[in-house]
Formats: structure tokens, C-alpha cells, sequence
């Protein structure tokens, strides 16, 4: 039998260039901030990247006003026409800077460069081309013959897709008219940090989009902020939640999307390889760091045997390691924080009395590391079936009957998203029809397109985030 | 087995949805195989290909040259591995035989009125006896595809039992012809079919029909032979053929073959890439990788 | 006029279909412009307001699963209905102060309001939905879907208002727990009788009378109800509802400069409706 071992496929890190240290783009220029800067690390490795400004509440009123100014004087009374071409500009540079933008990501994110690269980027880029054409069409949305922007939008996002989800918030807003304030995750600031000098190369006026650093105080400070009208959040529901308490009895337009724990159910006539696929893709894409991943697994009793064999099988083949090396499935997990939170949940789980296992698989000694892990035996009542886990591990629950597969789904304060998989059309239909969740992936999963609206149910958040649905945050409807 | 006896459990196979099938099969052909890694898959590559000359305008002297190459396909470079097999039409095994006696490479022959397989099963028995006594050590039959798309299982069946039956020791690669089969869960059907009825191979295509062999189609039959090894025990393998010019194309098939069916399957033994002009490609790849600098057409021989 | 002593109508909730009294026993006095008694009217207590959110709650699946066209016939059942007792509203809102003219002017508006929302059940799905052309082989389609159980504040119009917050948010699906107007609820009982008798299923639409400022904080932070229309709040509570709607990330109707009295858009329905987007691979 012959063994073949893929050789290492480093992706170079030569394309990018990291500071040692960056300020804040505030009003089109880098300037320092004035709380205590903090360390961005690769978390494959643990090696400090660079010195991150922190905005405090005067550098977070800075960014505000400036977004303000440039709102009134340039952006907002700009022709849609003329501000596409500015978005259309942008997507151009990212698809000329796409290597640059993906190794960078992978590196201050730990995400694996061929998600960088085949995923991220190439949605980023499409992203700004879709809203880019949406500027000079507003009119004919649906919102009325001549809908306004809201103003000045403070935008806070998560450390899990940095500059996609950057992207979902800042090409729709600019579209509508809008100036920003974006705040990226402290964990991985440096996407973001590089989109503003895409901005400059782009022309965009000085405040449309100004880029503020640092970590929940900064993030407080913005949604907080009198001269914001609008504040679109992307993260944790806790924090979602404390976000809606701060802007309740103001004015302020609030859109969250939040957390997920989204049922993957596969019936026993599902297309079983493609169904394995679909499970793995589901939770395992992007360390599992997603919102709205698969985490907990509904297969059919009928065949849940034979799922979970072919599902070792698959996950056995998985390739954890490093980031940037072209051939790795699974990178790192993002934060130290983040793997004690993983860890806790998992150790959980086993003292729940649910089985746990992993692929034999050897993790780096530095980094923050986690084999994908499933769990079987697990009980609706289980820690690891109701609380998001955002890491790579799967919980396997069984059902009888099409009712219970949908009843055991629905039973989560979370609303995001979820799968189905039956080859039976009208069990899909009926199965989406009942199940309550905003995005609903029938014989494929985690697959996203900024014509596609995204956004979850109940505790999952609410507003829409691509499509023409994405235009109603940004407007004044 | 009844053709009803057949239509139940091919029917009852798991579906094959096409998107997730294709997208599974890019996903794995992104892989970036590079040195070592390389160098092993290009040496392995080789020793898998079935060198294939299926022309009307084949003669003993084409098929002697195919011969010489298939032994030692750069004659400047020992160290490069010779192919599994020379493939030629049935008048034609005698020459290959004589011309490749004693080196270990062997004779694969199309038989059964290659490639429409239009014929009575008289002829097409009569076809692969003659080229199993010609000295051939596989036969390459194609499927019904006619009975197949009709539903008539049962006569495909019986037409690969009598085949094999007439193959005695020779191994038994039975083309699917995938490209007239039009959809995977055909693929996955006609795999299965195939593999009970007596298969030693699975084979996707006779490479006279567009297209050829496909990384989805042998994604399906990978998965084919390895769901059917779990559930009987015995090992059946797999050839893409046709469409596979690069050492890029053979390098997916590999990493396809190691990620879906398994390394069990990652020898001539178990797999083989029907071709001819990849062959030269995965040698100029081959010198590249020793020598350091690019090599040309004009340092390997067109036989 | 004869001296025949009227027979006069006890006021009680509405929840789940039928008419219950307040729990609690209590009442509240009902006057009428003049500052006369117009009647008793029950003073519903939290756990009527629970009662009313588990009606609504199990009623949701049946009458979001409902065909637009099936709740359509029964909007518009509704205003049949009401058409029906016409002179009854009319004379129920002069008792609030109306004039007869303005009374029976707000009697018509609230009919054609249930007519104008009732044509929507089976169109607002082609307006706020879409097939999304996506890059890859995926059929993707968006639908709106109603949010759930939703408490519904209402003005102080007795019944055109109540109309206004009440038919957007049942048309597409939802089911509401209403919070009556509390100075003069007397015409939303009343209109609890119509629906009665309009084949809208029971628990579709819950009634309560009482205090604002007791109920409201219940409803708004009660973890079972999807959404809240704060149409019928003072500013001044505003604040207090939101930071208890967060609770569990309730959706916000805020009360708008315009209030309802704007013309009826699709802005009312959208406000109570998710987006479903569905994909699905495209092959052979």
C-alpha cells in the first residue's frame, strides 16, 4: 500500500506586509488613538503581528463627526450613480489585492488560506460589486420612489469572517448613502485595517468610511454615540442584546445578527455522500467559528448508524494545521479565549454523559488548536445541543418522524439557520416551510452570495443582510 | 438477478445529488500536491497508466512503438517506472504480447464490439475469447447502454456474467461508457451493477464519446467500490479514461482515489488512468522536478 | 322610547376565543366623554396577559399555516361583520365623544381598513419576497414569514386604531395579544364579537383591558412573545418596553411621528415578518 503524504503548500506570506504598529483611519487618515493600544497575534503561532490604537470615547467622537461631515457635505447629497462607481472601484482593488487581502486574513485569523482565498475574498469582492450596482437603483427597491439614507451608521463585527462581514456591512451602507464608523473584532483587526487603504487608492472621500480599533469599550462607546443614527452588530447574543437596551427609546435603526445552534437534519433517503459533505462543510468550515453552523446534527434513526460511519470515515481525512499551507481543512481557533470556551463546552458534554470523539490527528504545539470533534449520544437537554459552541464540534441527535426532526430543530431560542437533507422535494419544501430559521440550506450548506438576503429568527437577531432585503437597514423607511 | 430483482436495489441505492458530487470533486482537485509529494504521485501516475491505442488506422508497427514506450517510457532516465498496461483492439493483442513478453507490463484489450457494443452477445463473446487467447491479461468490455438506459438491468447483467465467464484468468474492466449514462446516480447505478455481476474494474469510458472521464463520475464510482468492498469484502477497482492530458489532470485522479476510496486503492493494481498523451506530460513534469529547469515536447518521444 | 329597562352588556376579555372575566376579579370604571359610567370593563391582570400569550402561541402554527387566501376571506368576513353593526359602533364611539358624523365616518374607515388589509394575505409574499439570483447552481428564494406571537399596543382610537395595528399583524400570519385602549376600550370588546363570529380561529386575536402600564411590562418582556407594537405608548415608557424587549430580542414597532393614522402601507406588515431565504442545488 502506498502512502501518499501531501508535501507542505505554504501560500507566501512575502505578498503581505505587516506594520508594527497602526493608528486609526479616522476622516481618511491614519492618526493615534488614545487608549491603551493592544497586541494583535497569529493565533497558529501565538507570534505577536502588531500594535493595534485603541479608540477611546474622544478618538470614537473623532470618527463620528467625521463620518458626519463627510455625510453632509459630500456623501449623502453624492448621485447614487457616482457612489456606485466608487464601490464598483473598491470591489476592483480587492480583486486585485485578493492574495494580499486572503494571506493577511489567514493570518491574523487562522483560518485556512483556501477558505481565505476560495471563500472570503471572492465574497468580499462580490459584495461591493452587488451593492456598487444597487446605488443608482434605489428607487426602484421597494422602499418608495426616492428612499433616503439614515445618516451615519456605527458598525461593530466579528472576529470570525473579518473583512466579509466588514464587507456586509460597509457596501450596503455606502450604497444607501450612508457614511460609516466600522469597529473590527480586537482579534483580528489588520483586513480592516488594510481595507482603508484600499479606500485611499480608491479616492473615496476623506469619512466615508473610517475604521476604529479596539476592543468592547470602544464598541460601547460607538453604538452609545448621540450622532449615530443607525447601528448594525455582528456577534454574540448577549451582546446583541445589551446593544438593543442601549439604543432603547432613541431613534436609532438597530439590525443584529446573532448567534445560531442550527439543526443539519438528514433523512434516510438523502443523498448519503453528499449528506457527509454537507454535515462537514456545515460545521467544520471555518474552525466552525461560523454563526450559523450546523452544529447540531438531526440524522433519521434509520440511518444514523451508517451516517456516522461514513462520517468518521470523512472526518478522518480532515487535514488540521497550518493556515496558510494550501492543503489544510481545518486552521487555527482564533483566540485563547475562544479554545477555554470550546473546551469548557466539550468537557461539558462528556460529564453529560455524551460521547465524544475525534480522528486521530496531530495539533501544532503552539497555537490554539482543537481536533474536530463529534459528539453522540447527546440529549436535547445536553449543554452541546442548546448553547452555540462556535468551534468544531458537532452534536449527533436522532428523530423518528419528519414532526419530530422539525420539533426537535425549532426547540432553541435561536432562529438562523439550518439544513435538509432528502432527495423527497416535497420533504424539503414542507421541512423549510416549518422549520424557523432565516436561512434555510436544502441539500447544501453554509453557502452565502450578497443577492442572497441572510439574517436569523427570534434570538438569532433580526433585519436582513444582502439582497434587496440588505437595502432597508441603510434607508430611512 | 431478475431485472426486477435489480431495479429494486439499484433503485434503492443513495442518490447522487450532482452539485454536491461536483463541488466535492473541485474541492479535492484544489489540493496542491508539490515536491515530494509530486515527484511520488508523477512515478505513481506512470506506473497506473493503461497506454492506450484504440485507432482503425492502428497497425503492428503503432502498436510495437506503444509497446517499447509502455517499457521504458524515457529511455534516457531508468529510473522512471514502466505503465500497468498497453490497450489495444482485440487483432492486435498477439503484437503486444509478443512485444511485451517478459517485461511485466501488461495486455488489456477492448473486446465485446467496442466501442458501441452493438453487436449479438455471440460476437461479442467470440470477441473477448479470441483476445483472451491472443494472450491478453485484461479485457475492457463495454455495458449495453441501450438496455441499461431502457431499464433492462437484467440484460446488462447477464451480458457482464457471460463476459467474464468468457474472460477465464484475464481481469475484467467493464466500461461504463458514463458520458451516454448522463447523470450520477446513473454512474452509481450501472457501478453497482457492474460490480455484482463479476467486475475486477469499473472503467468510466471508451474515450470515443464526449466527455470522457470526469473527476465527479470517478468520485461516484470511488465511492462506489468503497461502499461495495465495506459491504461484501471484496475490492473492486477503478479507471477514468479519456480526457486526462496533464500531470495536473493525474495528480487530482490520485488525490480523488486517496481522500475517497482510500489509499488501498492507490496502486495499478486497484487503479489506472487510460491514456496516451499524458504520459509524456508526466515525464517532462518529471524532469522538471529532477533537473530544475523546464523541459520541452522535443526530449520525449511521440509514438 | 319605551321605560323598558335596558339590557346592558358585561365587558370581558378576549382570549383564546371565548370571554372570560379578569382572573383577578377586577374591574375598572368606563366613562364617557362627559365623565359619566359607560360601563365596567375588566382589569385584566399579568396572568391574563400569560393566558393570552399561550392562546396566541398555540393558535400561531394553525393560522400562519392558514393559505392567504383562506385568511383573506377571513379579514374580509371581518368587515362583513362589522358592516353588519354598523349603527352598534356608531353609537358606541359617541359614547367615547364622537360626533355622530365623525363616529360613523371612524366605523367606515375601520371596515374599508380590514378590506384594504385583507386583499394583502395573499400578496404580500409576492412583494416582500423574492427569487435571489445567486452565483452557483442554486435555486434561492426569499419568503416573508410572520414572526409569531406579537403584542400589540394600541392607540387610544377606539376602534379605528385598534384596526389599524390590529389587521397588519393577523393578515400575514401572526397572532396578537392586544392591550385595548385603556381610557376607552369598551369598543374593542365589542369588536372582539365580530371576530368571534367571523370563522377567525381563537387565540388569533387576544383582548385585554386594563391598565397599560401593568400589562405592558409583562408583555414586553415576556420571553414567549416574538415582537411588540408600542404604537400605544406614551414616550415617556417608551425606553423602559424596549430595554425589556431585549430580553429576547423582541421586534420593535416604535411609535412614529405619524402614528396610524398614516396611510396604511406595507410598512405595518414587514414590521412583523422574517425573511426565509431557501436554497437549494440545481442539477440532474
Amino acid at each position: 500500500m502506498t502512502v501518499f503524504e501531501y508535501a507542505p503548500a505554504p501560500e507566501s506570506r512575502s505578498v503581505v506586509d505587516i506594520r508594527g504598529s497602526y493608528g486609526l483611519f479616522i476622516d481618511g487618515e491614519f492618526t493615534d488613538g488614545h487608549g491603551e493600544p493592544f497586541k494583535t497575534i497569529n493565533p497558529a503561532d501565538e507570534s505577536v503581528l502588531a500594535d493595534i490604537a485603541c479608540a477611546d470615547e474622544a478618538d470614537v467622537d473623532r470618527a463620528v463627526k467625521a463620518a458626519r461631515a463627510a455625510y453632509e457635505r459630500v456623501w449623502g447629497a453624492m448621485p447614487g450613480a457616482e457612489r456606485g462607481k466608487y464601490l464598483y472601484r473598491i470591489a476592483r482593488i480587492i480583486q486585485e489585492r485578493s492574495r494580499e487581502l486572503a494571506v493577511l486574513e489567514s493570518i491574523d485569523n487562522g483560518k485556512p488560506i483556501r477558505e481565505s482565498r476560495d471563500v472570503d475574498v471572492p465574497l468580499v469582492a462580490a459584495w461591493f460589486f452587488y451593492y456598487a450596482g444597487w446605488a443608482d437603483k434605489l428607487g426602484h427597491a421597494g422602499f418608495g420612489p426616492d428612499p433616503r439614507p439614515v445618516g451615519v451608521a456605527g458598525q461593530v463585527i466579528p472576529w470570525n469572517f473579518p473583512l466579509l462581514m466588514l464587507a456586509w456591512k460597509i457596501a450596503p451602507a455606502l450604497a444607501c448613502g450612508n457614511t460609516v464608523v466600522l469597529k473590527p473584532a480586537e482579534t483580528t483587526p489588520l483586513t480592516a485595517l488594510l481595507f482603508a487603504d484600499i479606500c485611499r487608492q480608491a479616492d473615496l472621500p476623506p469619512g466615508v468610511v473610517n475604521i476604529i480599533t479596539g476592543a468592547g469599550d470602544t464598541g460601547r462607546a460607538l453604538v452609545a454615540h448621540p450622532g449615530i443614527d443607525k447601528v448594525a452588530f455582528t456577534g454574540s447574543t448577549d451582546v446583541g442584546r445589551q446593544i438593543a437596551r442601549t439604543l432603547a427609546g432613541t431613534s436609532k435603526k438597530l439590525t443584529l445578527e446573532l448567534g445560531g445552534k442550527a439543526a443539519n437534519i438528514v433523512y434516510a433517503d438523502a443523498a448519503l455522500d453528499q449528506a457527509v459533505e454537507g454535515i462537514v462543510n456545515g460545521i467544520f468550515f471555518n474552525q466552525g467559528h461560523v454563526c450559523c453552523a450546523g452544529s447540531r446534527l438531526l440524522v433519521q434513526e434509520s440511518v444514523a448508524e451508517e451516517v456516522l460511519e461514513r462520517l468518521k470515515a470523512r472526518m478522518a481525512t480532515l487535514r488540521v494545521g497550518d493556515p496558510l499551507d494550501k492543503n489544510t481543512d481545518i486552521g487555527a481557533i482564533n483566540s485563547a479565549a475562544q479554545l477555554d470556551k470550546i473546551r469548557e463546552l466539550s468537557a461539558a458534554g462528556e460529564a453529560e454523559g455524551a460521547d465524544r470523539w475525534s480522528p486521530p490527528c496531530r495539533l501544532p504545539d503552539r497555537g490554539f488548536w482543537f481536533a474536530p470533534t463529534l459528539f453522540t449520544g447527546v440529549a436535547q437537554s445536553h449543554r452541546i445541543a442548546r448553547e452555540e459552541i462556535f468551534g468544531p464540534v458537532l452534536s449527533v441527535l436522532t428523530f423518528r418522524t419528519p414532526e419530530e426532526a422539525v420539533t426537535k430543530a425549532n426547540n432553541t431560542p435561536y432562529g438562523l439557520s439550518a439544513g435538509i437533507w432528502t432527495e423527497k422535494g416535497s420533504q424539503i419544501l414542507w421541512t423549510a416551510q416549518h422549520l424557523r430559521a432565516g436561512v434555510v440550506w436544502a441539500n447544501t450548506f453554509n453557502k452565502f452570495d450578497p443577492a442572497s438576503p441572510f439574517g436569523g429568527y427570534k434570538e438569532s437577531g433580526y433585519g436582513r443582510e444582502g439582497g434587496r432585503h440588505g437595502l432597508e437597514a441603510y434607508l430611512n423607511v | 438477478m431478475t431485472t426486477t430483482e435489480l431495479h429494486g436495489f439499484l433503485h434503492g441505492l443513495p442518490g447522487v445529488d450532482q452539485v454536491g458530487a461536483e463541488e466535492r470533486a473541485a474541492r479535492l482537485a484544489s489540493r496542491s500536491i508539490k515536491m515530494s509529494a509530486k515527484a511520488e504521485a508523477i512515478d505513481l501516475a506512470i506506473s497506473m497508466v493503461d497506454l492506450t491505442t484504440l485507432e482503425g488506422a492502428d497497425t503492428a508497427g503503432k502498436v510495437r512503438a506503444l509497446c517499447a514506450k509502455a517499457v521504458h517510457p524515457d529511455p534516457s532516465d531508468p529510473s522512471v517506472p514502466k505503465v500497468a498496461a498497453v490497450c489495444v483492439y482485440p487483432d492486435m493483442v498477439d503484437v503486444a504480447v509478443g512485444a511485451l513478453r517478459g517485461t511485466g507490463v501488461g495486455v488489456a484489450s477492448v473486446a465485446t464490439a467496442f466501442p458501441s457494443g452493438r453487436a449479438p452477445l455471440e460476437a461479442k463473446l467470440a470477441d473477448t475469447r479470441a483476445a483472451v487467447a491472443a494472450g491478453a491479461s485484461e479485457i475492457d468490455m463495454v455495458i449495453d447502454r441501450g438496455a441499461f438506459l431502457s431499464g433492462d438491468y437484467g440484460t446488462v447483467f447477464e451480458q457482464i456474467v457471460a463476459v467474464k465467464d468468457a474472460c477465464g484468468d484475464a481481469h475484467l474492466k467493464v466500461i461504463l461508457e458514463t458520458g451516454e449514462l448522463a447523470t450520477l446516480d446513473n454512474v452509481r447505478r450501472a457501478s453497482w451493477l457492474a460490480m455484482r455481476a463479476g467486475a475486477d474494474f469499473i472503467k468510466t469510458s471508451t474515450g470515443k464519446i464526449s466527455p470522457a472521464a470526469t473527476l465527479p463520475v470517478t468520485l461516484v464510482m470511488l465511492e462506489a467500490v468503497r461502499d461495495y468492498r465495506a459491504a461484501t469484502g471484496r475490492q473492486v477497482g477503478v479507471k477514468p479514461a479519456g480526457g486526462i492530458r496533464t500531470t495536473k489532470d493525474a495528480i487530482k485522479y490520485l488525490v480523488l482515489v486517496n481522500e475517497t476510496a482510500g489509499p488501498d486503492w492507490l496502486t495499478p493494481d486497484w487503479f489506472r488512468l487510460g491514456a496516451s498523451s499524458v504520459l509524456n506530460d508526466l515525464l517532462m513534469q518529471r524532469r522538471k522536478l529532477s533537473t530544475g529547469v523546464y523541459s520541452g515536447p522535443d526530449y520525449f518521444t511521440l509514438d | 322610547m319605551s321605560d323598558r329597562l335596558a339590557v346592558r352588556k358585561t365587558y370581558k376579555l378576549y382570549i383564546a376565543g371565548a370571554f372570560p372575566r379578569s382572573e383577578s376579579g377586577r374591574s375598572y370604571p368606563v366613562t364617557d366623554g362627559k365623565g359619566r359610567f359607560l360601563a365596567n370593563a375588566a382589569h385584566a391582570s399579568r396572568k391574563d396577559a400569560r393566558d393570552a400569550v399561550t392562546a396566541a402561541r398555540k393558535a400561531f402554527p394553525g393560522w400562519a399555516g392558514r393559505t392567504g387566501y383562506n385568511r383573506a376571506q377571513i379579514l374580509y368576513r371581518i368587515a362583513e361583520m362589522l358592516e353588519g353593526r354598523r349603527d352598534q359602533f356608531t353609537a358606541e364611539l359617541r359614547h367615547t365623544g364622537a360626533s355622530k358624523t365623525h363616529a360613523a365616518a371612524e366605523v367606515d374607515a375601520a371596515i374599508d381598513r380590514w378590506v384594504w388589509y385583507a386583499g394583502w394575505a395573499d400578496k404580500i409574499t409576492a412583494v416582500a419576497g423574492a427569487a435571489n439570483p445567486v452565483a452557483g447552481p442554486y435555486f434561492n428564494f426569499s419568503t416573508p414569514e410572520p414572526t409569531g406571537v406579537v403584542a400589540v399596543i394600541a392607540p387610544d382610537s377606539p376602534l379605528l386604531g385598534l384596526v389599524s395595528v390590529l389587521a397588519p399583524a393577523i393578515v400575514t400570519g401572526n397572532t396578537t395579544v392586544v392591550v385595548a385602549s385603556e381610557p376607552a376600550p369598551l369598543a374593542a370588546i365589542t369588536l372582539a364579537e365580530v371576530l368571534a363570529t367571523s370563522d377567525l380561529p381563537g387565540g388569533v386575536v387576544n383582548i385585554l383591558t386594563g391598565h397599560r402600564t401593568e400589562l405592558t411590562p409583562w408583555l414586553a418582556s415576556h420571553m414567549d412573545v416574538n415582537a411588540i407594537d408600542l404604537t400605544g405608548i406614551p414616550d415617556e415608557h417608551v425606553q423602559d418596553l424596549e430595554e425589556k424587549a431585549a430580553g429576547n430580542l423582541k421586534r420593535v414597532h416604535r411609535p412614529t411621528a405619524t402614528g396610524w393614522t398614516a396611510d396604511p402601507g406595507t410598512a405595518r406588515m414587514t414590521a412583523f415578518l422574517e425573511t426565509k431565504t431557501v436554497w437549494h442545488p440545481v442539477g440532474v
